[in-house]
């Protein structure tokens, strides 16, 4: 599914342009701990430059600095070949270097416009020149070929509209670099082509724009030259031609990743742990029928919105829902979390920084908060949980700036692994993980990959929700594709392709396929 | 940028900062500045005098650091407390004819106070979990039905308790145990479970957690309605035990019983360093907040340096610095 297309920019084949925005041998240090070491990076008008590593690699300072959200300890920020000086984001703004966050900066209750001219409103005398404002805002989205409103609220806007809003508030700013931080982890495939053609429209207007992703195949597809950061340093830049995503990959992580999923290393058997028989989930999914054996990785794909993560909610008690489900062979009512907990059924949710975790607290009161009762005879143990944080540390491999960090100072793999930490002290039979890579970079992945395969193995069934195909299908032994609210079918061994899964979950069942989902499991 | 947490290496260390030690300097300072002003400030009467009329506002402030610590808000207590003195007063003069001016009487009017301030309790905790109503908007309007109800019965007036009850109900104010009076007994002995309670059990665990995030805690298994429940169903026992404390002082209930009682709560409990959004809280923080508010009124009152009336202003103040200190917090995003 990479797209290996020649996909440069308008500049190809012409001497490259002079730097615009450029770090020159930059250190930082937060107190203590040095996260950048000399790093360089020059972005160029007319190119888009990828910048990749895993989480905690320095990125994000990385794209601070650039921007005037952070200064650098040592080195210099160069723009147009000068030294540059943004005492703040601003006055960075002001000379037309915008950050757009990956969480983004709109006021929800305010307008289109009225955000695009948020602090800079036209006037015409003492009061606002609401025409002009609302004439530049389309004129602007035009340019962007956006279909928004310009009086409409940003609240109702959907993401990828709100992503345009905020390209056109940079641009409105008159934006020459523009730096994106993970700008379609949040969109839908078709959504991210959209943005790639806007993308290249600003390319082609000669504006120099930076963007982090953590998939390599959007990184091949619409960037000139990548820049991979491991631990603080740049590791290497390279025409983005020159580079595959195995490369890309490796020099992340800075190790071999040829067996990123793990095999089932033993047969599976035939106890049923989970029978569900005609689950609904009011408004969301109906008639949800299926069987998990003790220890196997059952994948759960379709398309978002299709209903797969109300349907695990409703079975985990945390919506309103009807159906029979059997856990072990005898009939359970799972009204609540607590319910589903004592039955030995847990949920791992997609929005780990929303329902996930406690990001102002810190890692013990966030991995032992589901399973604090057995911490409390009657009051909690301290040691007891300082002894449960050091085990988890150690099983999960969590890196944390210090024991004492808060959930919301780690970053997204570690903050993955102490959710399902947490999520594991409950001793759960079977698990249902819903997205369990999202925003993760490849290296801690694969650790998460051979933590639900041990889960496995050591007998945990386990419910894998997942929008990334090569994972589901990677991971586990039988995927059912949901449409609708509905399961449209199931795929296992040989059928178990992304093409199937793709048909399935778009309504175009091959008429092998359509037998496939019509037999009604066990 | 990341570094192994080792096991064992670099246990959490409480940390000493500002925010901690803040309400216990300012204590300090006022007990310092109390000293030096006036001699009479630290004898025994003046103490006791000063910790006895905390003890109203002390008892019902440990109850509202776990409704703000579980990120709720109660604004009906004052009114509730006048409401229950008002009921209590009722109660026990209609059953003096029958039951005789003793501890019975006393002792139901006691039950009737306790009963009420549950059920007060829970009529707001159930309009906030299970009706969904901002917790805001519930207990002021439960502020002005229960400070309605008090002036109804009332009719307006005082209603005051029989003077046969007063003599035998009186100790329960002016009495004590080795020279100390019941009421700082009391919010000695509510201090130290609700301290016990949100440090050591999984109840004060599941406050903070709900106050940090319900959708978090719901996720992880928390029963959050009955855990938000139960903190207002625990402030109404409170504010009951409050008021069987406060009636024997003046022996009489009316409208103007426990007016901004609800504010000087909220007040203590922010002082004490509980974040008003909830997510954070600590009792003994509480208990010092109420300390220093009543302390300033009483120095106003043993000097003439500052006109009492300007007590409510330094209160306000005393308040804001103290919002100001809880910003150096707030966690980043």
């Amino acid at each position: 599914m990479p797209q290996h297309g020649p996909q440069l920019g308008p500049q190809h084949g012409h001497p490259p342009a002079e730097p615009r925005l450029a770090l020159a041998s930059v250190d930082r240090s937060f107190g203590p701990v040095q996260v950048l070491h000399s790093v360089s990076l020059d972005l160029r008008p007319g190119e888009v430059h990828a910048l990749i590593g895993e989480n905690g690699a320095g990125k994000s300072t990385t794209m601070k600095i650039l921007t005037g959200y952070l200064r650098p300890t040592s080195g210099e920020v160069l723009l147009d070949g000068r030294p540059a000086r943004f005492p703040d984001s601003q006055a960075a703004e002001a000379q037309g270097v915008v950050l757009i966050h990956q969480e983004f900066n709109l006021a929800e209750e305010l307008t289109v416009e009225e955000n695009v001219f948020l602090g800079r409103e036209l006037r015409r005398g003492l009061v606002l020149d609401t025409r002009a404002m609302r004439d530049r805002t389309a004129a602007l989205l035009d340019r962007l070929q956006a279909r928004i409103d310009p009086s409409a609220r940003v609240r109702d806007l959907s993401t990828p509209d709100k992503q345009m809003v905020e390209i056109a508030k940079a641009l409105g700013r008159e934006a020459r670099v523009l730096v994106m931080d993970e700008p379609t982890a949040v969109l839908t495939h078709r959504e991210s082509a959209a943005l790639f053609d806007q993308i290249d429209r600003l390319r082609a207007e000669g504006v120099a724009l930076l963007f982090t992703s953590h998939k390599l195949d959007e990184v091949r597809r619409i960037s000139n030259r990548v820049t991979v950061m491991r631990d603080g340093r740049v590791v290497l830049t390279r025409p983005t031609a020159d580079m595959t995503e195995d490369r890309m990959a490796e020099a992340m992580v800075g190790r071999d990743l040829s067996a990123l999923y793990p095999r089932r290393a033993t047969p599976l058997g035939t106890d049923v742990a989970l029978r569900v028989r005609n689950l609904s989930v009011p408004g969301h999914a109906e008639g949800i029928s299926f069987d998990l054996r003790r220890g196997e990785v059952l994948g759960i794909a379709g398309l978002i919105g299709s209903g797969r993560t109300e349907a695990m909610e409703g079975l985990a008690g945390l919506r309103r829902h009807a159906g029979t489900v059997e856990i072990d062979g005898r009939p359970v009512a799972i009204r609540t979390p607590r319910d589903a907990q004592t039955l030995g059924l847990a949920y791992l949710t997609e929005d780990r920084k929303g329902r996930g975790l406690l990001l102002d607290k810190d890692l013990r009161e966030n991995l032992t908060l589901p399973s604090l009762r057995d911490f409390a005879r009657p009051f909690v143990d301290r040691r007891r949980e300082e002894a449960a944080l050091d085990a988890a540390i150690r099983d999960f491999d969590i890196r944390a700036p210090s024991r004492a960090a808060r959930a919301g100072h780690l970053s997204g793999g570690n903050q993955q692994k102490l959710l399902l930490a947490k999520t594991m002290l409950t001793q759960p039979r079977i698990v249902i993980i819903d997205e369990p890579t999202r925003g993760i970079d490849i290296g801690t992945k694969q650790q998460i990959y051979d933590l639900i395969h041990r889960l496995a193995a050591a007998g945990t069934s386990v419910v894998v929700v997942s929008s990334e195909l090569p994972e589901v299908i990677g991971l586990s032994d039988r995927v059912l594709v949901m449409r609708q609210g509905r399961l449209a079918g199931e795929v296992e061994g040989a059928t178990k392709t992304e093409d199937a899964i793709v048909r399935l979950a778009m309504g175009l069942g091959t008429e092998r396929n359509a037998t496939v989902a019509q037999e009604s499991p066990a | 940028m990341t570094t192994t947490a080792r096991p064992g290496a670099a246990r959490a260390r409480p940390a000493i900062n500002l925010h901690v030690l803040g309400p216990i300097v300012a204590l300090l300072v006022l007990v310092i500045a109390g000293a030096l002003m006036n001699p009479n400030f630290l004898s025994y009467a003046n103490v006791t005098n000063v910790l006895a009329r905390s003890a109203f506002i002390g008892i019902i402030a440990v109850g509202m650091t776990f409704v703000i610590t579980a990120g709720g808000l109660d604004l009906s207590v004052g009114s509730m407390a006048a409401f229950i003195a008002g009921l209590m007063i009722l109660v026990m003069n209609a059953l003096v004819p029958s039951l005789g001016a003793g501890a019975t009487t006393i002792l139901a009017g006691m039950g009737v106070a306790l009963l009420c301030g549950l059920l007060a309790g829970w009529i707001n905790g159930i309009l906030v979990t299970r009706m969904r109503i901002e917790a805001f908007i519930v207990t002021l309007g439960t502020m002005g039905i229960y400070r309605s109800l008090v002036t109804w019965v009332a009719d307006g007036g005082t209603l005051s308790l029989d003077f046969a009850l007063r003599d035998a109900y009186g100790p329960v104010y002016y009495g004590g145990l080795l020279g100390v009076s019941w009421p700082i007994l009391v919010f000695l002995l509510v201090a130290i479970l609700g301290e016990i309670a949100m440090r050591k059990t999984a109840f004060g665990r599941y406050c903070a957690a709900i106050g940090s995030n319900d959708r978090v805690a719901r996720y992880s298994s928390v029963d959050v309605n009955r855990v938000r429940l139960l903190t207002y169903v625990g402030l109404g026992l409170l504010v009951g035990i409050a008021t069987i404390m406060y009636v024997p002082r003046l022996g009489s209930a009316s409208a103007a019983t426990g007016v901004l009682w609800e504010l000087e709560a909220i007040a203590a409990v922010i002082i004490g360093g509980t974040m008003l959004r909830g997510g954070f809280g600590r009792v003994w923080g509480t208990v010092v907040g109420v300390l220093i508010l009543s302390l300033i009124g009483n120095l106003l009152n043993l000097t003439d340096w500052v006109s009492p009336y300007l007590n409510g202003a330094i209160q306000g103040v005393i308040i804001v610095l103290a919002v100001i200190l809880q910003r150096e917090q707030r966690p980043e995003g």
